[in-house]
């Protein structure tokens, strides 16, 4: 990706090189947005990621308006299986299913949202700082990273959730301290390789303070990595939560998709045969990670020149059907 | 030899911080352990386990750097308290139980899945485009999106509860008693097929992948041209050239998913009642045992630790730019 300037002051930016370039402004970036999700719409796997995530945030917004009313209400017998009165059966404890997966989708999709968030801004604080100032605060700032990446999550997580009291605040928090290590690993690596490059240079030769040199000049290069990072951090959410919560170490009188199935296995829905009561939720998880995860890995896809060259070769192949594959991957430049 | 004394130096400084934050946590947590305890066991605590409490903690009115140290000498005698669930039994003769388990059970699916995603990954740069390549990967992913203790509990529902072809719970059957027959060993194995499988399947997903891309970088290197050139078999290009130097990479993911799996484990674990320590954790919890639980936690902890060290000295055997470094 080139360099980005959204300096409103200059109108022509001098590179080093001494050419001057027309200025990069907003129009541009707004462009590049347009660019951005056309890309992610064209590809097969991020489009089908894009639209399950869809689907599960509206029906999380619209639960008021698709189920209605208190959740935990008790409307019917309990461990009824799926009728057209209920069309996921109802709950150990007389609890509509559909309901419950409806409500439950609000808390368990905002806490993975709001940690993803979370955990970012501090990896990518703990990161770009290791990176762009180097010496002993790299050092140190990465002795803690690494502590934290080799200290087993979960292990960990029980431990101090079942000190805190319980309910989603507690897990939130507990999991955004947690689970920053690894995106500020990944972070600093990238933005160590920034950090060579022209333009910092240039910048740090204009005398631009080190604040603006991280954020203004370091960061919008590495978007697609703090958004990977993100969508990775979200996902390791909502499995996080839902275990925490399976576990009974959440609030398990509030409603999400892991006290569910903390309630399917304490009124031992597995062992009456009640399978609506457990394969609902998890199922949602699975999609809602497998969805991310499609983003994540096309995001790969599209961002890599080696990869997207792959797609590139294979077409120009099958047109002509001659030619024999060599197998290493050839790179694509762009002709500009 | 250099890169081993830092590493060993870093795992020095991670067991402290593990060790420090055991102490930590019960001494500025908000809900207090001893009080919580106390009104959990109301009235039922014997003079013994107030001292057990008292000593697990180091709580006493002593400043708490004192605190700190009598609980730093404790920690290096492996003096850990006593259980309080299961009243007279130390903390480590009851974890002692439970590590065996979970080796078992950890070694088992780690290097199952381990060899069985590298190979599958290996096989899917080699045939780019091909059924592995296409229709495994996304089926892996999404497998791998599951969430452990869920995939257990359906492997358990309908494996094990409707077509009762694996038994339900436990490490071997009831009605035996642990010895080298063949009749025990054979129950432990079966015992064994359900968590492990649930790992392995959630796991191999992402081993495939990381194989799969480091492949594809390698695949232009020279050496493949040559060997190529030199009429080698293709197995053996794909395996004893490619697989071999695309291994290093997944050999770090090894160690670092050493505390990955132990995290998987531990629900799967509970999800089977597999009595290792993330069943004896999950049991510690829910009975406010709480110098079981810490101790737990650090064993665990160090596990890890010891795992990546042992990963340490292997990586240094695989690459020799290690050694001169």
């Amino acid at each position: 990706m080139e360099v980005q300037k959204n300096d409103s002051e200059i109108e022509v930016q001098p590179t080093l090189a001494g050419q001057i370039t027309p200025r990069v402004g907003l129009t541009r970036t707004a462009g590049q947005w347009r660019v951005w999700v056309g890309r992610i719409l064209g590809n097969r796997k991020a489009a089908a990621g894009v639209i399950i995530l869809l689907i599960f945030a509206l029906a999380a917004i619209l639960a008021p308006v698709i189920a209605p009313g208190n959740p935990t209400k008790f409307v019917d017998i309990p461990n009824l299986p799926p009728s057209s009165k209920h069309l996921l059966g109802t709950t150990g404890q007389g609890q509509d299913m559909l309901q419950q997966l409806l409500w439950g989708a609000r808390v368990s999709l905002s806490v993975a949202f709001i940690v993803g968030v979370l955990t970012t801004l501090l990896s990518a604080a703990v990161g770009m700082t290791s990176a762009y100032f180097g010496g002993m605060v790299d050092e140190l700032l990465q002795l803690i990273t690494n502590i934290f990446l080799i200290i087993p999550g979960l292990p960990l997580l029980v431990i101090l959730v079942s000190f805190l009291p319980p309910g989603a605040v507690t897990i939130v928090i507990v999991l955004s301290i947690t689970g920053w290590s690894w995106g500020a690993r990944v972070l600093r690596s990238q933005a160590l390789s920034l950090r060579e490059k022209d333009f910092v240079a240039a910048a740090i030769v204009s005398g631009e303070s080190s604040w603006r040199i991280i954020f203004r000049e370091i960061l919008p290069n590495m978007w697609s990595i703090v958004v990977a990072n993100f969508i990775g951090s979200a996902i390791y959410t909502i499995g996080a939560e839902a275990a925490l919560e399976f576990l009974g170490l959440g609030n398990v009188s509030a409603v999400t998709w892991g006290t569910i199935l903390y309630w399917a296995e304490n009124n031992s829905g597995l062992l009456q045969g009640a399978w609506w009561t457990f394969v609902p939720a998890g199922l949602s998880i699975a999609l809602v990670a497998f969805a991310l995860a499609l983003i994540n890995y096309s995001m790969d896809e599209i961002t890599n020149p080696r990869l997207l060259a792959v797609k590139e070769t294979r077409n120009v192949l099958k047109k002509y059907r001659a030619l024999r594959a060599s197998r290493a991957t050839p790179v694509v430049r762009d002709a500009s | 030899m250099r890169f081993l004394v830092r590493r060993l130096g870093f795992y020095l400084v991670a067991a402290w911080g593990a060790v420090t934050l055991n102490f930590v946590l019960p001494h500025t947590m908000p809900g207090d352990p001893a009080t919580t305890m106390f009104a959990a066991f109301r009235g039922r605590l014997r003079p013994e386990q107030l001292k057990a409490i008292e000593q697990a903690y180091g709580l006493s009115h002593a400043p708490l750097w004192q605190q700190y140290f009598t609980y730093l000498g404790h920690v290096l005698r492996g003096d850990f308290g006593i259980s309080l669930s299961q009243f007279p039994a130390p903390v480590t003769t009851v974890i002692a139980t439970g590590l065996q388990w979970s080796i078992l059970l950890g070694l088992v699916s780690l290097i199952l899945g381990f060899l069985l995603g590298n190979l599958l990954g290996v096989i899917a740069a080699w045939r780019r485009g091909g059924w592995v390549d296409s229709m495994m990967q996304p089926l892996l992913i999404f497998i791998g999106s599951f969430p452990y203790f869920w995939l257990a509990m359906l492997l358990l529902f309908f494996l094990a509860f409707r077509l009762g072809w694996f038994p339900q719970n436990h490490a071997y059957s009831d009605y035996l008693a642990p010895s080298l027959s063949l009749d025990f060993v054979g129950s432990v194995l079966k015992h064994l097929i359900l968590p492990a499988g649930t790992i392995v399947l959630v796991s191999i997903g992402g081993w495939m992948l990381g194989m799969r891309n480091t492949i594809i970088g390698v695949l232009a290197e020279d050496y493949l041209i040559m060997a190529e050139a030199k009429g080698l078999p293709q197995w053996r290009i794909m395996l004893g050239y490619a697989a071999r130097n695309a291994l290093l990479p997944n050999v770090t993911a090894f160690g670092m998913s050493i505390g990955f799996i132990f995290s998987g484990q531990l629900l799967t674990e509970i999800v089977f009642s597999y009595p290792g320590l993330g069943y004896q954790l999950f049991q510690a919890v829910s009975n406010l045992d709480y110098p079981l639980m810490e101790t737990l936690f650090l064993m665990i902890t160090l596990g890890v630790l010891a795992a990546n060290l042992i990963v340490d000295l292997l990586y240094v055997r695989l690459d020799p730019r290690v050694r001169t470094a």
